[in-house]
């Protein structure tokens, strides 16, 4: 898996079938630096693959703020109204209100007391509220992420086996408008990764 | 910001301030601590004493399982219950394996918002053993029911009868917390270990290893896209999960608190249960870890520090505890409530003064030890103490259950609580599904948060220049 640096381990194939090219480093500052580059050179489509968060790369990147909390936020306001609905409809109400399934409030009397009594449904709505915004923050992070996603050039490439190990490595897509084979691999070079390695779709 | 030079290399249990001990013992590259990570799990045999552990605990946990199927098929009458000693070991069970799951969720949740980077040696584990308890506390009010076949009636399923539970009850808020706390551990649990499976994806030596982890891995790749919004997630689930830990103990304190026996009726259940909890679990954790660390060979992970920083929380719960323990006496006293006072005096003196000293002598006096530095340095000493910490938070339990139920108001109706056979072999089959789990997550998933871990390593940082300190 060493190899020199800057050496390019690809033939001459037909860009057709090329889905990115991918740069591999061995530093968070090698690829911190090669990501900053990338961005200034105009490159879109690129991402880095990385075994943990460097710190500050997704702003070296240009990467957006994620609309995630936003989301979560009104899951949790969605799961506090449930809960709310949830103990006035079940615990007070005598009504139906459901027209296909037949559902009806159970009052229960206990000692006069009042049967909305809003300080014993904190706890419940607490928790729903909670529930409901862990639940969606996890399948919104997956959701938005793309996530499952079983079959990825990446994955499919042996080369890419140490990205959740301990290499760094910047792919720009072939999709990418400034991408054309010869360009993208000179300007990788320039970069001065350990190697470089072709993706396939 | 200057840091003041260091002319010496830097101790992994220096008490210098002006020096930051290193989290990871000699390690210098990522690939490294991978492979010393995994090592366990990708040696082809686990070590001889996981094989011993693993059978010893299987039986337990058959036998656990026996003994529930005996009761459901006979009845609650094979446990010691009785009237007015309602509830016996079922709910001191559950209180203690609740309080267990404590550690856990905090280390990730807390101590990941207060940005205390030791966390990422043990959050790993310590939310798995969160995850275990909760299991096994949850199995206790289950069969607790009498008919265990009609558990669902706990949750507000619509029904041909029109029944609904009693929202106002503090039994039904313990549905809703436990339950929550139960997914949201495990979201958390999981999605911290995704990258890690990845890992254990991209290392898989055989096939069937490579599909199993591929498909539990959701084909992470490590995208710093993907990133970015799974460090937001983290973020926001640890600030839910914080209230959520505080919350659920406070509510499995109102099972007693809301309650009019004396003994139980007090506001200041809320936070001595959760000082409890998370003294207790931190015990375990410490219990747990320290085979484990030996075991699978991770000192360089777990550092002495590590299990020092342990030991001192363990010391500052524990005295919050002692406090509660006083501050209950005093309130008694000063209260002029004679059933109150009784209570208390009755504890200490009374039929079950017993467990009332063991509890003492276990959560008070114990981890008072851990002011030694010495101490706090000697792993099986700690071990030792942690033990005996868990012997005593169930004895609390105990004794709060219990010697409230038995002698409350009217003497006429005072009672006594003893277990059966069946209630201390269920107790301590409940050990065996704890650590039956345990043991196979130790051999099948990742221990340790290898991709936090190499977070935290200074190589982790891309703007470390030489010699320049940006720590």
């Amino acid at each position: 898996m060493s190899d020199t640096t800057g050496k390019t381990m690809t033939q001459d194939s037909p860009e057709a079938g090329l889905w990115g090219l991918a740069a591999q480093f061995d530093s968070t500052a090698g690829i911190y630096a090669a990501a900053t580059k990338t961005r200034e050179a105009g490159y879109e489509w690129f991402d880095c693959h990385v075994p943990f968060p460097v710190h500050g790369l997704d702003k070296a990147m240009g990467v957006k703020h994620t609309i995630l909390p936003v989301l979560v936020f009104f899951a949790g306001l969605t799961g506090l109204c449930v809960a709310i609905f949830l103990q006035v409809f079940t615990n007070s109400l005598q009504v139906n209100l459901w027209a296909l399934v037949e559902v009806v409030g159970y009052q229960f009397d206990v000692s006069g007391k009042p049967l909305i009594s809003t300080p014993a449904f904190v706890p419940v709505a607490f928790e729903l509220t909670v529930l409901f915004s862990a639940v969606s923050c996890v399948g919104l992070m997956l959701f938005l992420n793309k996530l499952p996603c079983l079959y990825h050039p990446i994955l499919k490439s042996p080369k890419m086996k140490r990205i959740t190990d301990d290499r760094f490595v910047l792919v720009i897509e072939s999709k990418d408008p400034k991408f054309t084979r010869a360009t993208a691999e000179k300007f990788m070079q320039s970069l001065n990764p350990e190697r470089i390695v072709e993706l396939e779709h | 910001m200057t840091t003041l030079p260091i002319d010496h290399p830097i101790d992994e249990l220096s008490d210098d301030p002006r020096e930051r001990p290193p989290l990871v013992l000699n390690h210098h590259d990522f690939g490294s601590v991978t492979a010393e990570i995994l090592r366990a799990n990708e040696a082809k045999r686990p070590p001889k004493a996981w094989y011993i552990a693993f059978v010893i605990s299987f039986l337990m946990m058959s036998m656990l399982g026996v003994l529930v199927g005996y009761l459901v098929v006979t009845g609650v009458g094979v446990w010691g219950n009785n009237s007015p000693a309602m509830w016996g070991f079922p709910i001191v069970n559950f209180v203690f394996w609740v309080g267990i799951g404590h550690a856990g969720t905090l280390i990730s949740a807390i101590l990941f918002l207060f940005r205390q980077k030791w966390r990422t040696s043990i959050n790993r584990f310590a939310e798995a053993m969160t995850i275990f308890a909760v299991i096994c506390a949850g199995l206790f009010p289950g069969i607790h029911i009498g008919r265990v076949w009609l558990a669902y009636w706990l949750f507000p399923i619509p029904n041909q009868m029109d029944m609904w539970p009693q929202f106002r009850s503090p039994l039904l808020w313990d549905v809703f917390a436990v339950g929550t706390y139960f997914t949201v551990s495990l979201l958390f649990w999981y999605v911290g270990m995704i990258p890690d499976l990845a890992t254990l994806r991209d290392r898989a030596t055989n096939k069937v290893q490579a599909i199993a982890y591929g498909i539990v891995a959701v084909g992470w790749r490590g995208s710093m896209r993907h990133w970015h919004r799974y460090e937001r997630a983290y973020l926001l689930l640890a600030a839910l999960a914080t209230p959520l830990v505080l919350s659920v103990h406070s509510v499995v304190s109102f099972d007693f608190a809301v309650a009019q026996l004396p003994g139980w009726h007090t506001t200041i259940f809320p936070p001595y249960f959760v000082a409890g909890a998370i003294f207790s679990g931190f015990a375990m954790v410490l219990t747990l870890a320290i085979p484990a660390r030996e075991l699978w060979g991770l000192e360089n992970f777990i550092t002495k520090r590590h299990i020092e920083n342990m030991c001192k929380i363990v010391l500052l719960t524990g005295s919050m505890v002692g406090y509660a323990y006083g501050m209950e006496f005093f309130i008694a006293w000063y209260s002029g409530e004679i059933y109150e006072s009784f209570a208390f005096i009755n504890r200490a003196f009374g039929q079950y003064a017993w467990a009332y000293w063991i509890m003492v002598s276990c959560n008070v006096i114990c981890p008072q030890l851990f002011w030694f530095k010495a101490i706090r340095r000697n792993v099986w000493v700690i071990f030792i103490i942690t033990l005996f910490v868990n012997l005593g938070m169930w004895f609390e339990r105990f004794v709060i259950t219990v010697t409230s139920l038995a002698n409350d108001f009217l003497p006429s109706s005072w009672g006594w609580f003893e277990p059966t056979w069946v209630d201390v072999g269920t107790f301590v089959g409940s050990f065996g599904l704890f650590m039956t789990l345990f043991l196979l997550f130790i051999r099948f998933l990742p221990i340790l948060a290898i991709s936090e871990i190499k977070g935290v390593m200074p190589e982790a940082d891309p703007h470390a220049h030489h010699g320049e300190d940006h720590a």
